[in-house]
C-alpha cells in the first residue's frame, strides 16, 4: 500500500509541478482570481472525514461493530459532499464562466488536476461504500483490522493531496 | 494426480500425450505462479526482441548504401518508432521483471510473490499492451484509411504528437499501449518491492540478501517514482487528444517542454531501471565463476542505491540543445559526471571478484567479461556527452545512437544472455549447449561492434540520427556499410542461440541441482523447482547457505 501511494503521489505530483509551470500564462481569461472561491465547507468535509475514518477504524479494532456501522458510513457521506462541493463548482465554473478543459492553459491544468483528485475521492468513497456494507453484513470482523486500516491509509492520502491542491489551486494559483 | 502435477512442473520432459496441449496452455493461462510467469515474461521480451531486432534489421538495410531506396521516410519513421518503443518497453521490462520474477522468491527462500494474482495481472497488463502496440500497423489510421503504426519516434515530443500534426490514431495506440503496460509494471514493482521486505527466509537479513535482489529492490523503487510521471503526461496528451485541452499545445501557450522534461524524468531513470538488474547479474554470476565471494558486497549494493538517487537527478542531459540556459546545463552536466561515480565503484568491485580468482570460462562468465569492456565503453561515451558543449556539437547524431546501443547492448543484452545461460538450466533441467553457447557468444560480439562502432564515427562526420537516407559526398557510406555488415553476424548468433534453446529443450544435459557449483539458494532446490519452491523454507546465517551447506567445516558466517 505504501508502494502505491508513493506512485500515486508521484502521478500527482506531476500534475501539480504542470499546474504551477502554467499558473499565470494563459493568454485569456478567465483567469483563477476571477472566477475560483476558496472551497471552504468541501474542505472542512474533506478533513472532517479523515477523522471519522479513523475512529472507525479504532472502533473496529475493539471490535464495536455498532460504532464502526456509524462511522463508516459517515465517512462515505462526506466524501460524497466533497464530490458534490466539486460538482457544483465545476457547474458554475462551465455554465456561467464559460470555462471548460479547452478553454485555456487554466482550464486544462485546473479540471485534470481537481478532477483527478476528485477521481481518487471516488476510488475512495467506493472503497468505504463496500465497507460499510461489509460491517451491516456482520462480514467486517475485528480480524479484518488492518485490510480497513489500509484502506483509511488511502483516504488519508487523498486528504493528504487535497491539502497540496488546495495550497496550490486556490491560494498560489489565484 | 502425481503424473499431472509431473508434467506440469517438467511442461517439456513429460510424455506428450499425458496431457493435452490445450489443456496445458490452459494451465499457462491461469497460473499465478511466480516461475511460470517469470518464464511467460522473458519468453514475450524474447519475441519482441526478435519483432524489434528484424525492425532495426530493415533500418540498417536501408542505411547500408547512400541514396537508398529500400524503405519510404514514412516507413522509415514507423520502424525507429516501433523500434525503440518495442526495445524499451517490451523486451527491456518484461525480461528484466520477468527474472526478478522467476529469481527473487527462490533467492530469498520464499514460496511465491506477495500478491500472485497481482503478478498475473501485471504480466496480461503488459502482454496485452504488446500486442495492442503492434495492432496499430493494421488500425492505426482508424477510419481514415489504411493503417499504419505510430512514427512520431519512442519519446513521442510534443508538439508532434498534438492532433494537427498526427491524424489518425497511430499515436494513441502508442500512448495508451505504454501507459497500460505502465500500470502492469507499477503493479509487478509493488509487488516486488511487497515480498522482498516481507517474506525473506528467516535468517536472511537485508545484508545477507543476494545482490540481485538489492538490485531489483532499487530498480522497483524507482520504478514507482518515475513511471507514474510517464503515465500522467500520457494523461495529458490523451486529454490534449480527445478533450481539447492544452498541456502540450503550443499555440494556446502550452509548452512542448514540459513533455520533454516529463519524458526524460521518466526516461532517463528508465535506462537504470534495465541496466541495474543486469548489475545484478553479473554481480551473481562473477563471483561464482571466479570461485570466490563478491568483492565488496555493502559497496556493490550501496552504489547501486546512490545510482538509483543519483539516476533520478540527471534527466535533463538529454535536453541541453533544447537552450536551458547554463545553470540547469552545468548542473544536470554535473550530476550526470556524478552518476558515474558508483558505476565506476561497480566496475571496480567485479574487477576485484575476479583478480586472483579461479577463472571458469564458461557462457554466462564469457557474456558478463563481455559486458566489462562493453559497458566501460558506454560509459565513457556517455561522459562525454554529459559535457555540455560536447553534446551540443554531437546531439542527435549517430554518436548518441552509438552510445545508448552500447549501453543497452553492451550492457542489457550481453547480461541477459549470461543469465539465460546461468539459469537456463534451473528454470528446465537441462543445460544449454557450451558449444553453442561459445558460437552464439563470439558471432554476436563480433558483430554487436561491428554495427556499433563504426556509428560512433559516423555520428563525429555529422550523420543526425532518425534520417532515412544520405548522399554520397558526406564521408559517412563505409561506416554505414560496415555497420550493416555486422547486423546478419549478430542476426546468425541469435538463431544460433534459438537453435541451442531448441535442442538442449529435447535433449540437453541434465543440469541437476546445482550445475554451477553456486551460493544462493534457488541451486538448494530442484531443477526445474516444484510449485512450491522449497519443501521445508531454509534457514540462512550467511551471504552464501549454500556454501555453508557444502563446507560445514569452513562455514561463512564465521567471517562475516
Amino acid at each position: 500500500m505504501i508502494g502505491l501511494i508513493v506512485a500515486e503521489a508521484s502521478l500527482l505530483g506531476i500534475f501539480v509541478v504542470a499546474y504551477l509551470f502554467y499558473i499565470g500564462k494563459s493568454l485569456h481569461g478567465p483567469y483563477p482570481q476571477d472566477v475560483l472561491e476558496v472551497p471552504i465547507f468541501n474542505t472542512m468535509c474533506l478533513l472532517a472525514s479523515s477523522a471519522t475514518v479513523e475512529l472507525a477504524v479504532r472502533a473496529l479494532r475493539q471490535g464495536d461493530r455498532r460504532r464502526v456501522g456509524t462511522w463508516l458510513p459517515l465517512t462515505a457521506l462526506l466524501g460524497v459532499v466533497f464530490l458534490a462541493g466539486t460538482a457544483k463548482e465545476w457547474y458554475r465554473l462551465i455554465v456561467e464562466h464559460g470555462l471548460t478543459i479547452g478553454t485555456n492553459l487554466f482550464g486544462t491544468t485546473f479540471y485534470s488536476l481537481v478532477g483527478l483528485h476528485a477521481f481518487h475521492v471516488a476510488i475512495g468513497v467506493v472503497m468505504l461504500t463496500l465497507l460499510t456494507v461489509f460491517a451491516w453484513s456482520g462480514a467486517l470482523q475485528a480480524a479484518h483490522a488492518e485490510r480497513a486500516e489500509l484502506v483509511s491509509w488511502y483516504w488519508h492520502f487523498v486528504d493528504g493531496v487535497w491539502i497540496v491542491v488546495l495550497t496550490v489551486v486556490y491560494i498560489f494559483g489565484r | 494426480m502425481n503424473s499431472i502435477s509431473d508434467t506440469l512442473d517438467h511442461p517439456e520432459e513429460g510424455a506428450p500425450g499425458q496431457l493435452p496441449v490445450l489443456a496445458r496452455l490452459h494451465e499457462w493461462v491461469v497460473t499465478v505462479d511466480h516461475k511460470r510467469l517469470g518464464i511467460m515474461y522473458v519468453v514475450v521480451g524474447l519475441v519482441f526482441l526478435l519483432v524489434a531486432g528484424l525492425e532495426a534489421t530493415l533500418m540498417r538495410l536501408q542505411l547500408a548504401f547512400p541514396d537508398n531506396t529500400v524503405l519510404s521516410p514514412q516507413v522509415f519513421n514507423r520502424l525507429f518508432t516501433m523500434h525503440g518503443t518495442t526495445m524499451v518497453f517490451f523486451v527491456g521490462i518484461p525480461i528484466v521483471f520477468g527474472f526478478a520474477n522467476y529469481l527473487v522468491p527462490l533467492m530469498i527462500g520464499t514460496r511465491d510473490l506477495a500478491f500472485p494474482r497481482l503478478n498475473a495481472f501485471g504480466f496480461w497488463l503488459l502482454f496485452y499492451s504488446g500486442l495492442l502496440l503492434y495492432f496499430s500497423y493494421l488500425a492505426g489510421d482508424g477510419l481514415y484509411g489504411a493503417g499504419s503504426a505510430p512514427d512520431v519516434g519512442w519519446f513521442a515530443y510534443a508538439p508532434l504528437t498534438g492532433r494537427a500534426f498526427s491524424r489518425g490514431n497511430s499515436t494513441d495506440y502508442w500512448n495508451l499501449a505504454i501507459l497500460i503496460s505502465g500500470i502492469g509494471t507499477i503493479a509487478t514493482s509493488v509487488n516486488l518491492i511487497a515480498t522482498i521486505l516481507t517474506m525473506r527466509c528467516p535468517g536472511m537479513t537485508l545484508g545477507r540478501m543476494p545482490l540481485y535482489v538489492w538490485m531489483i529492490l532499487v530498480v522497483s523503487s524507482q520504478t514507482l517514482i518515475i513511471l507514474p510521471p510517464l503515465s500522467a503526461a500520457q494523461i495529458m496528451l490523451l486529454l490534449d487528444r480527445f478533450l481539447g485541452a492544452h498541456f502540450f499545445d503550443t499555440q494556446a501557450g502550452g509548452s512542448a517542454l514540459l513533455w520533454q522534461h516529463f519524458f526524460w524524468f521518466f526516461g532517463h531513470p528508465e535506462v537504470y531501471v534495465l541496466m541495474v538488474p543486469g548489475f545484478g547479474f553479473a554481480s551473481e554470476i562473477i563471483p561464482v565463476f571466479s570461485r570466490k565471494v563478491i568483492f565488496g558486497y555493502a559497496l556493490v549494493a550501496a552504489s547501486a542505491v546512490s545510482i538509483g538517487f543519483i539516476g533520478m537527478g540527471v534527466w535533463a542531459h538529454h535536453m541541453f540543445v533544447v537552450g536551458m540556459g547554463s545553470t540547469p546545463n552545468a548542473l544536470f552536466a554535473a550530476s550526470t559526471m556524478l552518476v558515474a561515480v558508483p558505476t565506476g565503484v561497480k566496475i571496480f568491485n567485479w574487477l576485484g571478484t575476479i583478480y586472483g580468482g579461479r577463472l571458469r570460462f564458461e557462457t554466462p562468465m564469457l557474456f558478463c567479461l563481455a559486458f566489462l569492456f562493453q559497458f566501460l565503453c558506454a560509459g565513457l561515451t556517455g561522459i562525454m556527452l554529459a559535457v555540455a558543449p560536447f553534446d551540443w556539437q554531437l546531439s542527435d547524431s549517430y554518436f548518441v545512437v552509438a552510445h545508448f546501443h552500447f549501453v543497452l547492448i553492451g550492457g542489457l543484452i550481453f547480461t541477459i544472455f549470461a543469465a539465460i545461460y546461468y539459469w537456463f538450466p534451473k528454470a528446465t533441467g537441462r543445460m544449454l549447449s557450451e558449444t553453442l553457447g561459445r558460437w552464439h557468444f563470439w558471432l554476436f560480439v563480433i558483430g554487436f561492434n561491428l554495427t556499433f562502432i563504426p556509428l560512433h564515427f559516423a555520428g563525429v562526420l555529422g550523420m543526425p540520427r532518425r534520417i532515412y537516407t544520405y548522399p554520397a559526398d558526406r564521408g559517412w557510406d563505409v561506416w554505414n556499410l560496415v555497420a550493416s555488415l555486422g547486423v546478419p553476424i549478430q542476426g546468425a548468433a541469435l538463431v544460433l542461440f534459438l537453435i541451442n534453446v531448441v535442442l538442449s529443450l529435447r535433449g540437453g544435459k541434465p543440469a541437476g541441482n546445482d550445475p554451477w557449483d553456486a551460493w544462493t539458494l534457488e541451486w538448494l532446490t530442484t531443477s526445474p523447482p516444484p510449485d512450491y519452491n522449497f519443501e521445508t523454507i531454509p534457514e540462512v546465517r550467511s551471504r552464501r547457505p549454500l556454501w555453508d551447506l557444502k563446507h560445514p567445516s569452513d562455514p561463512d558466517w564465521l567471517h562475516e
